[in-house]
């Protein structure tokens, strides 16, 4: 029975790692079919420095993922802490609707919002992307920030306003710090998706205004060159060290947290 | 009074942006679902139910038919991937566990584009499975793999794994093991002792975990774009071609409220299951 289960976990981890590993390897292919080794070369990688439609796609692609987490982490923060923080008629229903756009396929919320664009008659760009994007991220946002306050009690908030705190002090030294990993890793969160997603970013965004995952699709679908491989590499290379900053941030934080107390 | 101004503040964001940019468009789709298709791909403000029988047309019936099986296929492959997975991890020495759970984890923080891509190259003719097997067996014909369902299952499954396993995971390490212990004492076989106790107690998870695969992968539209060559049809695609290039708006909204639909559908079941498996004593 061991033996089964120890398979299995070879056979996941293969099956996890051995794709990824292909791409990483064949970007430092020299022939010019995607998957046939020839001899090693660095060239693609020289090619992505001269790609200017490439870069383009990354500045649009960093500024719609920062502009969305800044606004998504805000708005969700201060939505945690009114659900958490206070009561009030349809608590229970802002909630439950904060789960839907989570819940509902994005190709859903995409048209949902590409049909409104149409409608109230604002020109697809940017912006638009922004704001579709800040409607899944306020939602994790809100969500994350909220098992976080949900995590520890108030009591804390409550001696510092009987030793004399007013409420923007408590608020600024005692509740945002405890709740900070809380909010960095929901802004992490964001930040992630909001670069990874394609399918909202595909039926919002305005022509020739082409993020990363679009420029990458349209690679994909008109064209496949060995090009991808090194593309796909870099960006590897990206995620984990951004896990890397996350699991750093989160392990600061819980020492921190243990010095504390 | 000076709570309620805070209250205000504190909610006013969330609220204006999930009414204006979800429910607003929500309501938009809606509306567009029951209207008719105009002559050069706009639409014309006419009532129609037209859109919503056309969704009982054979064709249509049959490429949902295909988009739910799939992704109760993809559900039941991950559980079966899954399960054995995390329980031997939840029983893992701790000090390794937390490094053998974010190596599950690292492809999931890569770029979707980029996992469905590596599938290309792998599954094409002259891919890398190809190749490999060409090398081994010498009279090996190439495979047509790719643009193929089983592409596309097989990036399904690559893609949401993760979603299943971390939850089962969460769920069997909470796993009282003096149960088991005691059912063993009491003469259950390892097997029994499995069945009625380790299974139902990590219920939750299977459920999360089920629902975490089968609602993204029934409106999947990037995976079988990419490895279905287009050339297979699920809704998520007949949803895009609606809205790129058939250009019938109303038919497409009409197709994403079906989806929404099915969605809900699953997600007000999966309470359901949940709500009974607490009362259980």
């Amino acid at each position: 029975m061991k033996r089964v289960l120890e398979a299995n976990i070879g056979v996941v981890y293969l099956f996890l790692y051995m794709p990824i590993l292909a791409v990483v390897v064949f970007s430092f292919n020299s022939g010019e079919q995607i998957s046939v080794w020839e001899g090693f070369t660095l060239g693609w990688y020289a090619r992505l420095f001269e790609d200017a439609a490439l870069w383009r796609a990354c500045r649009n692609s960093l500024m719609v993922a920062g502009v969305a987490t800044v606004i998504a982490t805000l708005i969700g923060t201060a939505g945690a802490l009114a659900i958490e923080r206070h009561r009030f008629r349809f608590r229970t229903t802002l909630v439950r609707v904060l789960y839907l756009p989570i819940i509902i396929p994005d190709i859903v919320l995409a048209i949902a919002l590409l049909t409104f664009y149409v409608q109230v008659r604002v020109p697809l760009g940017l912006i638009t992307v922004i704001i579709a994007h800040g409607v899944f991220n306020i939602a994790y946002v809100t969500i994350v920030v909220q098992a976080r306050l949900q995590g520890y009690d108030n009591t804390l908030e409550e001696a510092a306003r009987d030793l004399g705190a007013n409420e923007w002090q408590t608020f600024w030294r005692i509740t945002l710090p405890l709740i900070a990993p809380g909010i960095i890793g929901g802004a992490l969160l964001a930040f992630t998706l909001s670069i990874d997603d394609f399918v909202i970013t595909f039926f919002t965004a305005g022509v020739g205004y082409t993020t990363l995952s679009v420029h990458i699709y349209s690679l994909l679908k008109f064209g496949i060159t060995p090009k991808i491989n090194a593309i796909s590499t870099m960006l590897l290379a990206n995620s984990i060290v951004f896990i890397l900053l996350f699991l750093w941030f989160q392990n600061g934080a819980t020492t921190s947290q243990k010095q504390n107390f | 009074m000076r709570r309620n101004y805070h209250l205000l503040i504190l909610l006013f964001p969330v609220v204006f942006w999930l009414v204006c940019f979800f429910l607003l468009p929500l309501v938009s789709v809606f509306i567009y679902s029951f209207i008719e298709r105009g002559t050069y791909g706009g639409v014309r403000w006419h009532f129609t139910w037209e859109n919503y029988q056309r969704l009982f047309d054979g064709l249509y019936l049959g490429i949902l038919w295909r988009s739910v099986s799939t992704a109760l296929v993809c559900t039941a492959v991950c559980l079966l991937l899954g399960y054995p997975f995390a329980y031997y991890l939840a029983r893992y020495k701790p000090k390794h566990r937390n490094v053998l759970l974010l190596l599950v984890v690292v492809p999931f923080w890569t770029n979707f584009l980029i996992r469905t891509y590596a599938w290309i190259l792998i599954l094409r003719t002259e891919g890398l499975l190809n190749s490999l097997l060409g090398a081994v067996l010498p009279n090996w014909g190439p495979l047509e793999l790719l643009n193929t369902p089983l592409a596309v299952q097989i990036g399904l499954v690559y893609g949401y794994l993760p979603f299943m396993i971390l939850p089962l995971y969460a769920a069997l390490e909470q796993l009282d093991v003096s149960l088991l212990e005691a059912a063993q004492d009491l003469g259950a076989s390892p097997r029994r002792a499995f069945w009625h106790i380790t299974v139902p107690l990590s219920l939750p998870g299977i459920l999360a975990g089920s629902m975490l695969v089968f609602i993204p992968t029934v409106g999947a539209f990037l995976t079988p774009d990419l490895l279905g060559g287009g050339k297979v049809s699920y809704i998520g695609n007949v949803i895009e071609r609606q809205f790129k290039t058939a250009r019938d708006w109303p038919f497409g909204s009409a197709l994403s409220f079906m989806l929404m639909g099915i969605v809900l559908v699953g997600t007000v079941l999966y309470f359901r299951a949940l709500q009974e498996n607490e009362g259980q004593p």
